[in-house]
């Protein structure tokens, strides 16, 4: 018997989408403002000690892929829906999940060799 | 026919005369709800970009504290500021509609009643303050 696909691309989105919920919009906050405008006083090596710990690189690694199957799924169904691309389908669920796929694989090659 | 039937929902097999409307690509700025489904289905840009710029932080990080100096000192350029005020209003718009829904995920029953709906989001939200403040924390961590 064939598995279906459906599910398993929907898991991941689904936890993704929680994830993403709860933490993005503090991690972005610092990310795009604290930290530049210096609301935050996190010195460099403060913070090179924090993301090299081991428990935070996979955590970070957790958040980037399933952050990313999230919008492989999301996105997919955003291009067939809003742009009516129905004769692209294939193509376009090659391209979220494969783009996914790769930035996760880059994700874990960078942070098993960070810093 | 090259595709396979079912693949175009404009194609229907023996029946490829039926008239069926075409709809504009832009049909979803038409109603306020509409426009609301799409912009919420376009938040998956805004957690893309966030989990793949959070990896260019880093890379930033690793390179030295020169390289993490300048990469703080670009982002501090107000066309930076403004992408990243959307990017964030996307970002709170997908947590808002995300926990809202959560009470047609999670249906939590006690003995015969149901926990109401709003009991569900209310534990969510806290869910998500303690979130936030753990990533806050986190950065300060060994800063102190």
């Amino acid at each position: 018997m064939r598995l279906p696909r459906e599910p398993f691309f929907w898991a991941l989105f689904s936890s993704g989408g929680m994830l993403a919920a709860l933490v993005m919009p503090a991690l972005a906050a610092v990310l795009f403002f604290a930290l530049p405008l210096s609301w935050l006083d996190a010195g460099h090596g403060a913070l090179l000690a924090t993301f090299a710990h081991p428990l935070t690189r996979l955590a970070v690694f957790v958040l980037v892929a399933l952050s990313m199957f999230h919008w492989a799924h999301r996105f997919r169904y955003t291009l067939y829906d809003g742009l009516q691309l129905y004769h692209l389908s294939a193509l376009i669920a090659v391209l979220c999940y494969g783009g996914a796929a790769a930035a996760t694989l880059g994700a874990a090659w960078f942070l098993v060799a960070f810093p | 026919m090259s595709e396979p039937a079912g693949a175009n929902p404009r194609y229907t097999p023996y029946h490829p005369k039926w008239y069926r409307r075409r709809m504009p690509i832009f049909w979803w700025l038409g109603r306020l709800s509409y426009t609301r489904f799409i912009t919420r289905e376009l938040t998956s840009l805004a957690v893309a970009y966030t989990a793949l710029f959070l990896l260019a932080a880093l890379c930033a990080l690793a390179y030295g504290e020169a390289d993490w100096t300048a990469f703080l000192e670009r982002l501090r350029h107000p066309g930076w500021l403004a992408f990243h005020a959307g990017v964030l209003l996307f970002l709170l718009f997908h947590t808002v509609t995300w926990l809202g829904l959560a009470p047609k995920a999670l249906v939590v029953k006690l003995g015969r009643r149901r926990l109401p709906d709003a009991a569900v989001v209310a534990a969510h939200y806290a869910a998500w303050a303690a979130a936030s403040v753990l990533v806050v924390a986190f950065f300060l961590w060994r800063t102190g």
